[in-house]
């Protein structure tokens, strides 16, 4: 088996459990749309500044609800000491952090497309329109978010107020994400296209192979005790 | 070293923050013997099985498993190492098969069904082998545990406290795998508070006091009651030392 087919092997395990439990997604999922539900409250109908406020609101809720996700996605390896029993496996430490990162991705998209929608819902958003473009902003950010969020988890893990310092740790690290992704849905939401957003779309596209490359590369030291 | 070290640590010492919980520890263990080491709860008896397994580094010190240096080529001896502990390292919403399935995996094992579901018969769990593992009890979760560090056949086991929270059947089978085990010529390291399990089948003993091995005899030279004196002379004066 390869590199790639092992940390598949982990994100399966990890996608499997949650199929079970439905822990994550669906406290991802309330969180996500109670942020977007209450913001609504907050703003009027027919405001001229409407379209300003609106990609922030969703990338708000979406960096709120991904950061609940990662929270769990570490505290499920630690029940029976099921990081030990991974890290006793004869493979590399970057095929832990892949397997881990690609389950934490696939939350995070499912959690981000259906905030998305439910948001494309109550600020009156022509969806079909900006599907694509839309799901091509998610998955970059997404990506960001994950390989960051993947490290630091792993990092707060060990400690008692891990929640809190996940926050502390990723906030400043990932506003160039959230930055971007706001800044490109906030053209795509416009009718400008995508081409409006592509200075944006670049900048999620360099942060992602920076950070995942890094994150790769320092995992080691991590979950080292 | 002697020619058939299996495994052979010198000058160990182990730090968390400024706390030494290894100091200066030397080990020579050969191969296919058995050693239990028994000790006070501080002693540093799973930290050593911690730094021998690779699951932390040492702070100094070398140390060699199966004749490989454990800071050049750790991968190496993860495949040729099992670790059971009193953690059983088993996802609870997975089932026993499907656990076994995902470490085979990890180590590469061929043949994985035939392995699970053989080492499922031997540890009596292939009829509860579709349920999730958090329905299980302790003592099934233990035994599914033994079934994982046997999966990928290793010929190196370190026992890091196996039989805490176990029922008697469960002690009784852990027992008679160990017995297996130590037959099929594998080295093995086992830490426990328990004298009576202990001594029960290994080659040597070892006690271990505030991170150095303070006694070591081969089992044929101790006498138990002398041993039982032994072993509460050390612990009666680490406790008297602290107070």
């Amino acid at each position: 088996m390869g590199l790639l087919s092992r940390a598949w092997t982990i994100a399966q395990k990890d996608i499997v459990s949650e199929l079970r439990t439905r822990e994550t997604v669906i406290s991802m999922l309330l969180f996500g749309f109670l942020v977007i539900l209450i913001f609504n409250f907050g703003i009027e109908p027919g405001l001229r500044e409407e379209n300003l406020v609106m990609p922030g609101v969703l990338w708000a809720a979406f960096t709120f609800a991904g950061i609940l996700g990662l929270n769990r996605s570490f505290t499920a390896e630690k029940e029976n000491d099921c990081l030990q029993g991974l890290l006793l496996c004869p493979v590399d430490r970057s095929v832990i952090y892949l397997g881990k990162f690609i389950g934490n991705f696939v939350f995070t998209f499912i959690m981000g497309m259906f905030v998305f929608m439910f948001f494309s819902i109550l600020y009156n958003v022509d969806i079909v329109s900006v599907l694509l473009p839309m799901t091509l902003i998610i998955i970059l950010a997404t990506v960001g978010f994950s390989s960051v969020g993947t490290l630091f988890s792993s990092v707060s893990v060990g400690l008692k107020a891990r929640d809190v310092l996940l926050s502390i740790l990723l906030f400043p690290v990932i506003v160039p994400v959230v930055l971007a992704a706001a800044k490109a849905s906030s053209r795509v939401l416009d009718g400008k296209g995508l081409a409006a957003a592509g200075m944006w779309l670049g900048l999620l596209l360099v942060y992602d192979v920076i950070f995942l490359a890094i994150s790769v590369m320092v995992f080691d030291y991590t979950v080292e005790e | 070293m002697t020619a058939t070290s299996s495994i052979r640590a010198l000058g160990l010492w182990k730090y968390f923050g400024h706390f030494a919980a290894l100091r200066g520890l030397d080990l020579d263990l050969a191969e296919g013997r058995f050693l239990t080491i028994f000790g006070p709860n501080g002693a540093g008896k799973t930290t050593l099985i911690k730094v021998l397994s690779t699951q932390i580094g040492a702070s100094e010190g070398s140390v060699l498993v199966g004749g490989v240096d454990l800071a050049k080529d750790a991968g190496a001896v993860r495949r040729r190492i099992g670790v059971i502990s009193h953690n059983t390292y088993l996802y609870p919403q997975l089932t026993a098969y499907e656990n076994l399935a995902f470490y085979g995996k990890m180590y590469g094992v061929g043949d994985l069904r035939d392995r699970a579901l053989t080492l499922l018969e031997e540890v009596g769990l292939v009829g509860r082998m579709e349920d999730r593992v958090a329905t299980y009890s302790r003592g099934m979760q233990q035994r599914l545990s033994i079934a994982r560090a046997l999966l990928h056949e290793p010929d190196i086991m370190f026992l890091d406290e196996p039989y805490t929270g176990l029922d008697q059947h469960a002690s009784r089978m852990l027992r008679d795998v160990l017995a297996t085990l130590h037959t099929g010529c594998r080295t093995i390291i086992l830490t426990t508070h328990s004298i009576e399990q202990g001594l029960e089948m290994c080659d040597e003993v070892a006690i271990q006091v505030k991170g150095r091995m303070v006694y070591r005899q081969p089992i044929g030279a101790v006498d138990r009651t002398t041993f039982e004196q032994t072993y509460f002379d050390y612990v009666g004066k680490e406790f008297r030392w602290d107070s």
